[in-house]
């Protein structure tokens, strides 16, 4: 539980730092279809007898990279580059899973999440790209910004644009391999973008959106954690279940506080 | 001193389309103000973003202030406002978080904002008249508030070249002669290069100095009182 609780922290504050930038440029599905290519790893790792985070890592950014070429060159729409990842990466999984025949409890574990398989090893692995990303995500969060709220005006000022959402893919991949173990491949996208829509409804700037929306990840992993620890309940849908209420609660007080008053 | 911008024997078609523009030349000197005025598809747009270096001609050459448009190694000083420059993202960015991603380009990708760029953004913000509304998010101002927050953005960058596509559709009257204003006093404070495009040049007729009306080509180069009546009305182009 210790282990499930250090690598929540990380996932808590990766997840929605990193759905933030997905938000702003209405990619909040993009983690859903990275997602499902790293199914195709970890069906790829179990049949290869490779580690399985690895091998989500590798799957997941050579399809988030996959996404942002086919978007960038106009090659197919964002929701069709979108489609063709999401459903190659769901159909190479069960293949190689049938392969591997490995249609077990294990498999199930990442793709909806447990507390009962972090490992020290995965904590330490989770702790160095969780924070690496977190660091990344600092020193660009300007640069980020910027092509967010103007990518026309910062692509004719020199920004490299095409660079920049790249790395957002990347992100966006790094941060499945490293929370899939937790919450699940299926759930993560959810913890991605819930907690920015919650915070979107009660902020009042940019920057304490993105605060806003990592405090309710990271409470909802936490507090999802305890009680699916305590009611033995799946952690993913538990946390998700939680960070879905609070975006509930968000629209609630949004409704009231623009609600005029009456005398 | 080199010309702002200049354009020889430019061509640009969508695809395999029909061409948009053909054949033209065009030169503007540093520190003029121009109005690009049209019909509707008459590709002034297109014009202007083949001038920033945003859409690339099918024939001819571009230049920004004597370097090929493509390439040109003083992007950071290029203020752009595209159409209808409106947020479009749902988290509430205040006019602040705006005007500053104006710096960026000049700062570089890494890092935060220094003494210096919090004193270009606040100069920034004063010129456009925003300074109340400075740490409201966006969304709670007026179009025309909306623009002149994009305007600072743009002027946070210093800009060498300002680019104005229709930047007065989509506000009222009163918010489109605030806008003129606004930008004849830029011109004449900051001296920057200023390209306004629009269907209708009626809100800074009284300021620029020269008028190029475009329609596939350029049909009309000259200052705006030389224009004939009945060609006052782009839309009633007969090129």
């Amino acid at each position: 539980m210790q282990l499930a609780f250090a690598a929540g922290i990380v996932v808590g504050l990766l997840a929605p730092a990193v759905g933030f930038f997905l938000v702003q440029r209405r990619l909040s599905l993009i983690g859903d279809g990275i997602g499902h290519v790293a199914f195709a790893g970890v069906a790829a790792g179990t049949l290869l007898g490779l580690p399985v985070v690895l091998t989500a890592l590798v799957t997941s950014v050579a399809g988030a990279v996959g996404i942002e070429w086919l978007r960038s060159r106009r090659r197919a729409a964002g929701d069709q580059a979108l489609a063709l990842v999401f459903y190659t990466g769901i159909a190479a999984g069960v293949v190689l899973v049938s392969l591997a025949g490995a249609l077990d409890v294990d498999l199930f574990a990442y793709l909806f999440g447990s507390l009962l398989t972090v490992t020290r090893t995965d904590v330490l692995v989770i702790a160095l790209l969780g924070v690496t990303g977190l660091t990344v995500i600092a020193a660009l969060y300007r640069a980020l910004s910027a092509a967010v709220l103007d990518e026309e005006g910062a692509r004719v000022a020199g920004v490299p644009i095409g660079a920049l959402n790249v790395v957002t893919a990347v992100l966006a991949a790094v941060t499945i391999a490293v929370s899939m173990r937790l919450v699940g491949i299926l759930l993560i996208a959810a913890l991605m973008v819930l907690p920015v829509v919650a915070a979107t409804r009660v902020a009042w700037s940019l920057r304490s959106t993105m605060l806003l929306g990592m405090a309710i990840g990271l409470a909802s992993v936490l507090a999802g954690l305890t009680i699916a620890y305590y009611a033995d309940l799946p952690p993913g849908g538990t946390i998700v279940l939680l960070a879905a209420a609070a975006t509930l609660v968000a629209a609630l007080v949004e409704s009231v506080r623009s609600s005029p008053s009456r005398l | 001193m080199p010309l702002a911008v200049e354009l020889r024997g430019v061509g640009f078609a969508y695809g395999a389309g029909r061409p948009v523009l053909r054949a033209v030349d065009l030169t503007v000197e540093a520190g003029e103000f121009v109005a690009i005025a049209g019909p509707n598809g008459g590709g002034k747009t297109t014009l202007l973003r083949v001038v920033l270096g945003l859409e690339r001609p099918g024939a001819g050459t571009v230049r920004l202030f004597g370097e090929a448009a493509h390439g040109f190694s003083g992007r950071s000083r290029l203020g752009y406002l595209a159409q209808r420059s409106q947020l479009t993202i749902d988290a509430p960015a205040t006019v602040r978080e705006v005007v500053s991603a104006g710096r960026v380009p000049l700062r570089g990708l890494l890092g935060g904002l220094r003494g210096s760029d919090r004193r270009a953004v606040a100069e920034a913000i004063a010129r456009v008249g925003l300074v109340r509304e400075a740490d409201r998010p966006l969304t709670r101002l007026s179009g025309g508030q909306q623009q002149r927050a994009f305007i600072a953005k743009a002027l946070a960058a210093e800009p060498s070249l300002l680019a104005l596509d229709e930047p007065t559709s989509g506000v009222d009257t009163e918010a489109q002669e605030a806008l003129a204003a606004l930008l004849e006093r830029l011109h004449q404070e900051l001296g920057v290069t200023i390209l306004f495009v629009s269907h209708e040049f009626g809100a800074v007729e009284a300021f620029v100095e020269r008028l190029v009306l475009v329609r596939g080509g350029i049909v009309f180069d000259g200052s705006p009182a030389d224009l004939a009546g009945v060609w006052h009305d782009p839309s009633h182009l007969h090129a």
